[in-house]
């Protein structure tokens, strides 16, 4: 029996995203306790400032950890802006930084909180007596109170070791590469193989850095240096371990980027793969979120990402007329060049907008051939969309155009929606147009007679600092206006299976084959 | 017998000292006059609450007075650096207060570490203050304060107070949480560590025979302020009714015992 050939692509993978991983996870909890084991100390002996700093630790405690990364991205966007306006300095709000403090944030609440219960639960006689032998406050301090308060304080870092651990899986929509991008790709592309790799690669990670902080404590606590120098030097050996591969691999010239879908992981492979074929290194940042890619690209952090007409003039720009197809690409065109300087580089050739899809035969039962017809029906009728679709401009105006009523709406995982149509969980859901499913469950795509969905022509974008590099363009150039409707369909029908062939690098050269010029 | 009253400057003196807590809701030592002189093994007698353990506490600034003057060798605490006050006074504490977290040889050993005496010199010390207090070195040294018995950790606690050679020990019921036999031969020991090392001593109990039989001098402490000061025959003679009622107890056992254990009624 032969391995399954993505337990090696996991393996490849791995120096560099768990390299990644330990990096801001242990930055992260270094800045995190370098925050709250001063503030925990002067808090102690305040119980104003006590309360108010665990209750404030406490709200950034519930706010969910996808939530709290996301929001770290614009806020520093914005501080980047003002520093540059201010110094004349500007740094880069993508990727690390962002996850760092958030994650460091993340931190705080069990540091701060057991440090603060651990002083607490001293015995005021033993305090007493550490005056009375005649300790100044800050040797009491290191002598009694920290060693007594240890083990409560301990457990209380090594909690949030492991959530931070835990929670990093999280960074990649954000742009910083983690164990998380496993996880992220192995959802969206079905292999499950890299899911079950990701989250075991996170969960030993987790379990091995609680325990070399157990034996920091443990020496600490029996006063046993030796095994407070090999816990230190154990984390310190994952963080050096973690820094040679990346080190040695230089920095990839070209950062191709990727959202977080089958079909952008697919066009990122074959444009990294195009790149490499004319020699110019690249790399592919896989699974930013939507709201992410386009600042990451606009900022110079990545160099080339596919992107949709139609997203790019309503939630980019925030236009709020559609103008017809060739119109919209030229002024997209241009006001991309004006306010970001991103090159619109052409078109792919096929569209992946969002369309109305439900199964043929009910379709065609009921005499449903466009969605005007599917309104009469809308008030019996259940709807799933993806995560962001019903807060989407085009949601709007669907409802608007034809009057849509539905009984029930629900939000699902994209990749789930097809099967749950199909199955009759749901009646109908908002899917894509390129997404190879449709054939496979054999789904009608309902018409749009009213234009209420704009054109979702799928376009390559180049970042401001390649607007001018004919290499990246000639690399790039095959491509254009080279993949059909039925062949990215294609594509993306096979991305979705679960087996060795179904991985994005392997589509992206069947995808190849079918266009390569002759 | 009369006791000499030493004219030489006092080891401690407090002078019209006042303290009050909550705001100046409580006043648990109100407007006290006391002198302990070089030497002297003075025991502070009184209920819970009667102010002794202020009163003690405010001898080496773990408290600061509201109101009036404490001199140790005639100088005045409160121009003194409370942490070197601190280190040149030896305090057992109630129940020992051992670090938990210090071995035994550790322990004693905290207040020459805290003033810089070189390591050796502090083993050596250890050793000295181990035997002093008849504690096996080779058994107890390397101990931790939660292996140890009652009697035991107090020895320890009673090591400590002296490691730093002090000239004033101040006990806070040191002997209070231990049983009758420990208790007798720690406070005996302790007496004549008094006497051979020349020191002066407050001890704060709330058992009049226990002070009676260990202190040359009692002073009996009721709502803040002294009411009686001397020794048996001093307090005997006292018109105070809560000295009185102080006296009787230790008396009246006293008196049960003999007929119980001679077999006739009292």
């Amino acid at each position: 029996m032969t391995l399954d050939p993505r337990w090696h692509e996991a393996w490849a993978r791995l120096p560099d995203y768990l390299g990644n991983h330990v990096r801001v996870s242990l930055t992260a909890l270094a800045i995190g306790l370098a925050i709250s084991l001063p503030l925990a100390l002067a808090a102690r002996r305040r119980p104003v400032l006590r309360n108010t700093l665990l209750a404030l630790a406490s709200i950034v405690q519930t706010i969910p950890g996808l939530a709290l990364l996301a929001l770290f991205y614009p806020l520093l966007l914005a501080l980047a802006q003002l520093s540059l306006q201010w110094f004349g300095f500007e740094f880069s709000a993508f990727g690390f930084l962002p996850a760092v403090l958030a994650l460091a944030l993340y931190s705080v609440l069990p540091v701060l909180r057991n440090t603060v219960t651990g002083l607490q639960g001293i015995d005021p006689a033993i305090l007493e007596a550490a005056d009375g032998v005649g300790m100044t406050p800050g040797q009491k301090l290191r002598m009694v109170e920290l060693p007594l308060a240890l083990p409560v304080i301990m457990a209380g870092i090594r909690t949030a070791a492991v959530w931070v651990i835990g929670t990093a899986t999280l960074s990649t929509p954000i742009g910083q590469t983690s164990l998380g991008n496993y996880i992220f790709a192995g959802l969206q592309t079905q292999n499950w193989v890299f899911v079950l790799f990701g989250c075991a690669a996170a969960a030993l990670l987790a379990i091995a850095v609680d325990q070399l902080l157990a034996l920091i404590e443990n020496g600490l606590a029996r006063q046993r240096r030796w095994r407070v120098g090999l816990g230190i030097a154990g984390l310190a050996a994952l963080v050096a371990a973690t820094l040679i591969p990346s080190m040695a691999r230089g920095k990839a010239s070209i950062i191709v980027g990727a959202k977080t879908f089958t079909e952008q992981y697919v066009l990122a492979s074959l444009m990294a793969q195009r790149l490499d074929a004319a020699g110019l290194s690249a790399s592919t940042r896989e699974g930013l979120g939507s709201n992410v890619i386009f600042e990451a690209l606009a900022s110079d952090d990545i160099d080339v990402y596919v992107d949709y007409s139609g997203t790019l003039w309503l939630n980019q720009l925030k236009q709020t007329t559609t103008p017809p197809r060739e119109q919209l690409l030229t002024e997209l065109g241009k006001i991309l060049a004006d306010k970001y300087g991103v090159t619109l580089a052409g078109t792919l050739g096929f569209e992946n907008a969002y369309a109305l899809v439900m199964p043929r035969k009910r379709a065609s039962a009921l005499g449903i051939h466009s969605i005007a017809d599917l309104a009469a029906h809308s008030g019996q009728m259940s709807i799933a969309g993806d995560y962001e679709f019903f807060s989407r401009p085009e949601w709007t105006s669907l409802k608007e155009a034809y009057g849509l009523h539905f009984r029930e709406q629900r939000q699902m995982q994209p990749d789930f929606m097809y099967a749950a149509v199909a199955s009759g969980n749901v009646d109908v859901i908002a899917g894509y147009t390129s997404d190879g499913l449709i054939a496979k469950y054999d789904l009608a795509v309902l018409d749009d007679p009213r234009h209420a969905i704009p054109p979702y022509d799928a376009v390559i974008l180049l970042s401001p600092r390649r607007a001018n590099d004919n290499r990246v363009k000639a690399a790039l150039a095959p491509l254009k206006d080279a993949i059909g409707i039925a062949t990215m369909r294609a594509a993306n029908l096979r991305a979705s299976g679960n087996d060795a062939a179904s991985s994005p690098q392997a589509v992206a050269r069947w995808l190849w084959s079918q266009i390569e010029p002759p | 017998m009369l006791t000499i009253v030493h004219m030489s400057t006092p080891a401690i003196a407090f002078d019209h000292v006042t303290k009050d807590f909550g705001d100046g809701r409580i006043r648990a030592v109100d407007d006290v006059s006391l002198r302990i002189a070089e030497g002297e093994f003075l025991a502070i007698v009184g209920a819970s609450g009667s102010g002794k353990t202020t009163l003690l506490r405010m001898s080496n600034r773990l408290l600061d007075p509201d109101a009036g003057t404490i001199a140790i060798h005639g100088e005045n605490t409160q121009t003194a650096d409370p942490i070197a006050l601190r280190r040149s006074i030896g305090y057992v504490f109630q129940s020992a207060a051992l670090f938990p977290h210090m071995s035994v040889a550790q322990n004693i050993g905290i207040t020459p570490r805290l003033l810089n005496h070189p390591a050796a010199n502090i083993a050596e010390r250890v050793d000295e203050l181990m035997d002093m207090v008849q504690l096996d070195r080779a058994q107890y040294r390397d101990r931790m304060p939660g292996d140890l018995s009652g009697g035991q950790r107090q020895r320890v606690g009673l090591a400590r107070a002296l490691a730093a050679n002090p000239k004033i020990v101040l006990m806070d019921e040191p002997f209070g949480a231990l049983d009758p036999l420990t208790r007798d031969a720690l406070g005996t020991d302790y007496k004549s560590l008094h006497k051979k090392l020349g020191l002066t001593t407050v001890m704060i109990t709330h058992d009049m025979a226990e002070a009676l039989l260990l202190a040359d001098r009692v002073a009996v402490m009721h709502s803040g302020k002294i009411v009686a000061r001397g020794n048996a025959a001093e307090l005997e003679r006292s018109g105070d009714s809560y000295v009185r009622d102080l006296l009787r107890t230790p008396r009246r056992h006293a008196e049960q015992l003999r007929c119980l254990l001679s077999g006739t009624k009292p």
